[in-house]
Parts: structure tokens; C-alpha cells; sequence
């Protein structure tokens, strides 16, 4: 036992040394998140009468739920963290994930591992080191959060209910990754298990917290991380109990995870590596081609997920019929979703937002492999051939933005096959596929800055990520938070046609085309430019 | 003969570092040329830019008549390249890996990968992720050779491969110069450069010290010789055997280095002294360095 955790507390250290900004930097945004948005609404909202008599009221409606989670209570508290809890619950998991991830299959698909392994670091430390720091920053993201709720005069059993929200969630999510992380052999392979548990977790607690209380689907929802986070009910059941659900995943995922290690080879996951073709088939001829079979798995697990994603809106257009229709509502609802039309178009409207958010992280991490090839030293391989830069760019920015846009295609097209079978108030399939792709320029966007920065700068690629970031936390709480509008307006989600229910602009879509146009072409000009190896 | 590679006076630094500080290097159309360094000298700095993969600060010359940065991609059509650490994609195998390297580079001798193919007893249905060091330097290695190019530039590509597979390696080289192929290959170990080829160029620091055919490097390639001996000679006698240098003598033990030609001799006449043990170690890159360098430690 002590051999096998040889060294831990080295690899610890190192593992803080590598992290130092990424974790503390990612602890103080989820702060800001949770504590900043719950002292803007308590602002608008000082006191229970003006939340309860205000909007509180229609928060039990199974669309909204559907995408926040249950409203705790009729109280102001309660109201001034409904959309955080979930929202945060889902980004401290992600951070969870990250961390783990990064300090084990990573290190070990890189082959820095073995570089460790062969000193004296116990077969267990990189594992124990990795969910060692992402418990921690777990703990610190939703410990500081409580306390900080605390400290703005809010409940305080709620404010510890608030952090047992994202703690559990957090802390089942390292569980799980500590397992991912064995089963897949390589970094690309543990993030689908890890996303895909994620958007699992998320899309059975939506449909479970938007069914009838008692039913069968509505109690699956305990099997669901995110749903837990929901249904402790911060500010009002204040169900603190739930946290050990949280506890006990990260235990069984660490004894799972260390049985499995136990069991496979340095380097391989528990799935032995299958053996392909001698030969490669027609797609691998070029370097568009070479992109597109490398992105292979990306394209399958996406086109899957968003036709689930599809079905799942479509079916929740059902119960959103259930809405009086209420001009208060309507209010509320276009604050979320910023749309116009009727309850099913905003509500349409909305989670097309936030599937596009999504769907443009799918785009931002293609778009990066321009650079992540660079680095591993495959890039360096294609450029001696006769390929030429301009053409190497290029594929690694038309498969995210092809992509993408097919992404929205399925979504678009599932969901308007799927809402009218469900209801006769929903949006027709070609008003589906029309809002859908209305999404896209602001998708693209996100991609070009991807490929801007990799293409010119590719030490800051990674900034990509922070830009996908927070244009999407502004999108979500900047109206709500009223940010003044030249921080609403650096987000091109803002400069989105309100569809479906409103009408087409095609002014600010084609802005966003041409900012996409120029960026493409700003970070071409430059990595035709810089060195590449 | 013309040249087919030829630059001169590069410069490039990264940040502080200067990997190359006015380097010349001439490459003979048709030569294997060795180019000798020791770790961090500026091999691989110098490969990327006849590559135009990096820029040079400074410095001008042309790589089959084109300028590299310029003229890159027309440049790639007319060479191989495997670079020094070989990475794969993790979800193709090695067979597609070769396939699509050939494709890029405008077609493969089908005739050749097979037999090279065969020749390393490379397995071509194992994924990236699975080969080891050698197996995925053999892939590449395979890849390029199998290619129609007059140039191959090879950056330390036997590091990973076994005695076995560095001969055959050796051996389809010499097959491709004497097809009229020129290669640039890169090492930090002397042996295998003086196996291998016709010409080195030695970097040290980011500049060339030394460059000429094998016969003019002679000089460098000494064996070190240690001997316990039942009846030392006296250094006097040591120093006269024909090709000793640095000879030193303790009591039963003789140190001396010997040219390559004379080492047979040497032995030979050690064994008259009653040789009780003997050890010949052909010199480091870095015991070269050392002796150019720094006078001897008598
Ligand atoms: N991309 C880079 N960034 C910074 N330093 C580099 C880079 N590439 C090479 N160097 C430095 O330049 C020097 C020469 O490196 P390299 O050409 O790789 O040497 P060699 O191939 O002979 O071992 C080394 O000191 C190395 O650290
Ligand atoms: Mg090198």
C-alpha cells in the first residue's frame, strides 16, 4: 500500500506546481459566478415579497426546470442562486474533470508518466495526486461559495446547502473520472466518457426534474449527479444529506479506478487496443481528409448526442403548454432566452442557446488541434510533405466550421420532427431548422477566434476556451446581472436573430459572418508567417 | 557534382537560446552526409529550417535550388523527411500512417514498401498508440524510404531501433545512394555515422567545426585502448608503435588511443607483452570534443 502510493506527495506538489493559476483562477471565477449573480438578484430583489410577487412564481414551470433545476423556495435567496446552482454544479464537475484528467491519462498518453513511473512514484500516486488536487478544488470553489453567500446576510443553513450542491456534484464527477480516466487509453477517449457522463447526467435530470413529482422518470433523477445538486434544494429543503451521494461516488469511482489500474498495462486502458487495417482507405489522401478521420469520434459522438439533445427538447415542448399564458412569463422567459414569439418559441429559443454553446466547444476543440498537432509533432510531420500551410489551415478550420454547422443541421431537424409530434404548438421543422441555424454565425465566431489564436499565437490557444467561457456566462446572466451593454454587446450571441418567433436579420448575422471571415483570415496570414515546429 | 544542399551563416535563436550561430553545411548530390552533433548542438534547428518549417534570423542558401522558407511546398515534393522523436496518430495504424504519408507525398513504390515493410518485420495493423519507440520510427522510416525523392532527410533515425534493424537500415541506405539518392542524416553517435556515410559535418553550439569525407575525419576516429600487460613497455616505446596517441603508462597498465588502421597492429603486438586484460572503446562524440578541444591531461 505505501509502495504503491510511493512518491504521492511529490507528484502532488508538482501537480499544484502545473496548476497553480488554472485552479486557483478557476476557484475565484466560480466565486464570482455564484456570489456576484446572487448579489445582483437580491439587488433587483431585496426582500421574499418583491421575488415571490415578482417571478418567483412561475419558476415551477417544467421548461425552466427543465433547464435549472427546481426552484427551492418562494424566497429571494432562493432566487438569487436558481440559475447558478446548476450552471455551477456543471462547471465545478467540468473543473473536477479537467483536473483529474490532466495529471493521469494525459501525462500518461504523453509518456511523461512512464518518465515518472520508472523513479520511485508508486503505481497508485498519479492517480491519488490527481483526485487528491481536484477534490481540493472542488472543496475550495464551493466551500468559498457558501461562505461568501454567507457574507452577502443570506441564509446561512441555505448557503451551506448551496455548496453541498456543487461540492457533491463535484466531487461524484472526480469519482467517475478517476475511472474514465483507466478504461479509455487515451486523453481524447477519457474526454468523451467524461463529457458524455456529463451531458448523460444533465439531459436525465432534465427530463426526470420536469416530470410529474412521484413518477418513476422523476426519481431516476437521484441517479444523476447534476440532479442532486438540484434537489438539494439550496434555500429551502436544504437537504445537506446529499453530499454524502457525492462522497460515496468519489470513494466507489477511486476503488474502481485503483482495482482497474491494478489490472492494466502503463500506457493502456482496460480495452485492449485493437489492431485495424494495413491499409488506408480512400479518406486518408489529404490533409482535409486526414482532419476529417481524426475527428472521427468527435463527429459520431456529437451527431449522437445532438440528436438525443433534439429529442429531449422536442418532448419537453409538451409540458411547456402547461404555462397560463402569462405576460409576466413571457417577461422572464425573453430575459432568459432574450427571444420574442410565443412560451414554445423562447423556450425553443433558449436551450438552442445553450445547445449552441455546446456545440461551438465541439468546434473550439477541433479548431485547437491546429495547434495541439503542432505540439505533439505531428503537424510538423504533414508540413515537410507537399502540403502546403495555406492547405493545412485551412482543413483544420473548415472541419470545425463544417462540422458545427451539420451539428445544427441534426439539432434543427430532430427537434422539428420530434416537438410537432408532441404538440401542434410547436415550431414547424422548417422554423426548427431555420432557428437552429440562425445559431451559427455566433458558433463560428468562437471558432475563428480559436483559429485566430492558434494560427498566430499558439501559446495562447488555450485562451479560446476562456472566450467560449465567458460569452456564454455573459449570455446567460449578463441581462439578468445588468452588465452594461458594451460587455452584452462583446458577445456575438447577443447579435443573434431572435428565431424561431421573431424575424430574421440578416444585418448582424452577416456582421458576424465577416468578424468570422476576418479572423479565419487574420490567423492564416500569420501562421503562414511564423514558425511551426 | 552540384550541390544539393547548401547554406550558409544561419542564425536562429529562441529567446535566449542561441541554437544556431552561423552554420554552413554543403550536401553533394548523391552522398549519404552525416551530420555529427552532440545533444542540443542544433541538428534538429537546422533540419527545420532546410525544412522552411522555421526561419532562419540569418543566413542564405538553397535546398535543391529553392529557398526553403520561400519555396516550401515545391520544395516537399521532392523530399522525405523523418523527424527525430516520431510521434503517430493514436487511431491509425501503421499501415494507413505509411499509405498517407505516400499519398502526400505523391505516391509510394508499392514494390518497395512491401519489401521494406517485410524487411523491418513491421506490423502494420497495430495502432499508433501501440508501437514502441523503434516500431514507429520504422513506420516512418519505411514511409520515407519508400518514397520516389531525391532528397531524404533523416533525423537521428536509428535511436530507437536494435542492432538488427540499424544494419538493415544501413543497408537499404546504401541501396538508395547507390540508386542516386541523396540523404542528410543526422546523429550524435560517431559509429553510426561512419558507417553510413560518405561525408560529416560535425555541429557543435550551433556551428559547423568540422567537415569532409570520412578519410579526412580519420583523425577523429581513434579506439582508446587500455591494457593490463605482464611486462609493460616504457612510455617511450608506447609513444613509437605506429598510430598511438595519448600514451601513458602506470607500473602493469598501458593507456594509449590508436587510429583506426593500426589498431589490428596494436593488439598484435600488446599480445607479445602477455596481455592479462584489454578493453577498446571507440571514442565518444564527447571525448572527441574533449581532445580537439582541451589539450590531453598528461
Ligand atoms: N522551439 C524551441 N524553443 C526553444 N529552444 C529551442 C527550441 N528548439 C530548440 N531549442 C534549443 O536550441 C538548441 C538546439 O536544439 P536542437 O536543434 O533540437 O538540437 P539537437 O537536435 O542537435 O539535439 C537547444 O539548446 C534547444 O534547447
Ligand atoms: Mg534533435
Amino acid at each position: 500500500m505505501t509502495t504503491r502510493l510511493a512518491g504521492a506527495p511529490d507528484l502532488l506538489r508538482l501537480a499544484w506546481r502545473r496548476d497553480r493559476i488554472l485552479v486557483p483562477a478557476s476557484v475565484i471565477g466560480l466565486v464570482v459566478l455564484s456570489v456576484g449573480s446572487a448579489q445582483t438578484t437580491l439587488e433587483l430583489y431585496p426582500d421574499d415579497e418583491s421575488a415571490a410577487a415578482g417571478l418567483a412564481g412561475i419558476l415551477t414551470n417544467p421548461s425552466i426546470i427543465a433547464m435549472y433545476g427546481p426552484l427551492a423556495s418562494q424566497t429571494a435567496d432562493a432566487l438569487a442562486v436558481f440559475k447558478t446552482v446548476m450552471m455551477g454544479a456543471f462547471l465545478v464537475a467540468v473543473l473536477g474533470f479537467v483536473v483529474v484528467r490532466r495529471h493521469t491519462r494525459t501525462e500518461e498518453d504523453e509518456g511523461r508518466l512512464e518518465l515518472l513511473g520508472s523513479g520511485v512514484v508508486g503505481r497508485w500516486s498519479p492517480l491519488a495526486a490527481a483526485v487528491t488536487l481536484a477534490t481540493v478544488a472542488v472543496v475550495a470553489a464551493s466551500a468559498l461559495s457558501a461562505a461568501g453567500l454567507a457574507a452577502l446576510g443570506m441564509d446561512v443553513p441555505g448557503s451551506v446547502a448551496f455548496g453541498v450542491a456543487w461540492l457533491a456534484a463535484g466531487l461524484a464527477t472526480v469519482g467517475v473520472t478517476a475511472v474514465a480516466v483507466q478504461l479509455a487509453s487515451t486523453t481524447r477517449g477519457a474526454a468523451g466518457l467524461g463529457f458524455g457522463f456529463l451531458a448523460a447526467a444533465y439531459a436525465l435530470r432534465a427530463l426526470a426534474d420536469s416530470a410529474d413529482d412521484g413518477s418513476v422518470l422523476h426519481a431516476l433523477g437521484w441517479l444523476s449527479p447534476l440532479g442532486w445538486a438540484g434537489r438539494v434544494e439550496a434555500y429551502g429543503a436544504n437537504r445537506q444529506w446529499v453530499l454524502l451521494l457525492g462522497l460515496a461516488t468519489l470513494v466507489a469511482g477511486v476503488v474502481v479506478g485503483v482495482a482497474v489500474l491494478e489490472r492494466r498495462d502503463l500506457g493502456a486502458g482496460l480495452i485492449p487496443a485493437r489492431t485495424g487495417p494495413a491499409r488506408a482507405g480512400r479518406i486518408l489522401s489529404g490533409p482535409l481528409g486526414l482532419v476529417t478521420r481524426m475527428a472521427r469520434g468527435t463527429i459520431v459522438g456529437w451527431t449522437l448526442g445532438l440528436t438525443l439533445g433534439g429529442v429531449v427538447v422536442g418532448s419537453l415542448l409538451g409540458s411547456v403548454a402547461d404555462l397560463a399564458d402569462d405576460p409576466v412569463v413571457s417577461d422572464f422567459l425573453e430575459q432568459l432566452g432574450g427571444s420574442a414569439g410565443t412560451v414554445e418559441d423562447i423556450f425553443v429559443s433558449t436551450e438552442l442557446g445553450f445547445i449552441s454553446a455546446a456545440v461551438a466547444a465541439a468546434g473550439v476543440a477541433l479548431a485547437l488541434r491546429l495547434v495541439g498537432s503542432e505540439r505533439s509533432g505531428l503537424g510538423e510531420v504533414v508540413l515537410s510533405t507537399p502540403t502546403s500551410r495555406l492547405r493545412w489551415y485551412a482543413a483544420n478550420v473548415a472541419v470545425p466550421l463544417a462540422l458545427t454547422t451539420f451539428l445544427m443541421v441534426v439539432l434543427g431537424v430532430v427537434l422539428g420532427v420530434v416537438g410537432p409530434a408532441v404538440t401542434e404548438l410547436a415550431p414547424s421543422l422548417g422554423e426548427s431548422v431555420g432557428a437552429s441555424l440562425a445559431k451559427l454565425p455566433a458558433v463560428w465566431v468562437l471558432i475563428a477566434v480559436a483559429a485566430a489564436l492558434g494560427g498566430a499565437v499558439p501559446r495562447f490557444a488555450p485562451f479560446a476556451w476562456a472566450v467560449l467561457l465567458v460569452t456564454f456566462l455573459v449570455g446567460e446572466l449578463g441581462p439578468s446581472m445588468q452588465l452594461p451593454s458594451w460587455i452584452l454587446d462583446a458577445s456575438p450571441f447577443t447579435h443573434l436573430s431572435q428565431l424561431p418567433g421573431g424575424t430574421f436579420e440578416v444585418v448582424p448575422s452577416l456582421a458576424l459572418v465577416a468578424v468570422t471571415a476576418v479572423l479565419v483570415v487574420l490567423g492564416g496570414v500569420a501562421y503562414l508567417h511564423r514558425d511551426v515546429a | 557534382m552540384t550541390d544539393v544542399i547548401s547554406v550558409f551563416g544561419l542564425h536562429k535563436a529562441f529567446g535566449n537560446t542561441v541554437a544556431l550561430d552561423g552554420l554552413d553545411l554543403t550536401v553533394r548530390e548523391g552522398e549519404v552526409h552525416g551530420f555529427l552533433g552532440p545533444n542540443g548542438s542544433g541538428k534538429s534547428t537546422t533540419i527545420r529550417i532546410l525544412l522552411g518549417l522555421l526561419r532562419a534570423d540569418r543566413g542564405t542558401g538553397t535546398v535543391l535550388g529553392r529557398d526553403p522558407w520561400r519555396e516550401a511546398t515545391e520544395l516537399h515534393r521532392s523530399l522525405a523527411y523523418v523527424p527525430g522523436d516520431v510521434v503517430l496518430w493514436p487511431t491509425l495504424t501503421g499501415g494507413e500512417v505509411i499509405d498517407l504519408l505516400g499519398r502526400l507525398r505523391g505516391g509510394i513504390d508499392e514494390a518497395r514498401r512491401r519489401r521494406l515493410v517485410q524487411r523491418f518485420e513491421l506490423d502494420e495493423t497495430k495502432k499508433g498508440k501501440a508501437y514502441s519507440k523503434g516500431n514507429r520510427q520504422k513506420v516512418a522510416l519505411v514511409a520515407a524510404l519508400a518514397s520516389d525523392v531525391p532528397l531524404l532527410v533523416l533525423d537521428e533515425p536509428t535511436a530507437g531501433l536494435d542492432p538488427l534493424m540499424e544494419e538493415i537500415f544501413q543497408a537499404e541506405l546504401m541501396a538508395l545512394r547507390d540508386a542516386g539518392r541523396t540523404t542528410l542524416l543526422s546523429s550524435h553517435i560517431l559509429s553510426e555515422v561512419e558507417k553510413a556515410c560518405d561525408r560529416v559535418s560535425i555541429v557543435r553550439a550551433g556551428r559547423i567545426v568540422d567537415s569532409g569525407s570520412l578519410a579526412d575525419l580519420r583523425h577523429l576516429s581513434r579506439t582508446r585502448v587500455h591494457a593490463l600487460l605482464r611486462s609493460a613497455p616504457t612510455l617511450a616505446e608506447l609513444e613509437a608503435w605506429p598510430g598511438t596517441h595519448d600514451a601513458r603508462v602506470d607500473g602493469a597498465e598501458v593507456w594509449c588511443s590508436v587510429d583506426a588502421e593500426h589498431l589490428g597492429d596494436l593488439v598484435a603486438t600488446l599480445g607479445s607483452h602477455g596481455v592479462e586484460t584489454l578493453t577498446c572503446q571507440p571514442p565518444t562524440l564527447e571525448e572527441l570534443f574533449l581532445a580537439r578541444y582541451q589539450p590531453q591531461p598528461a
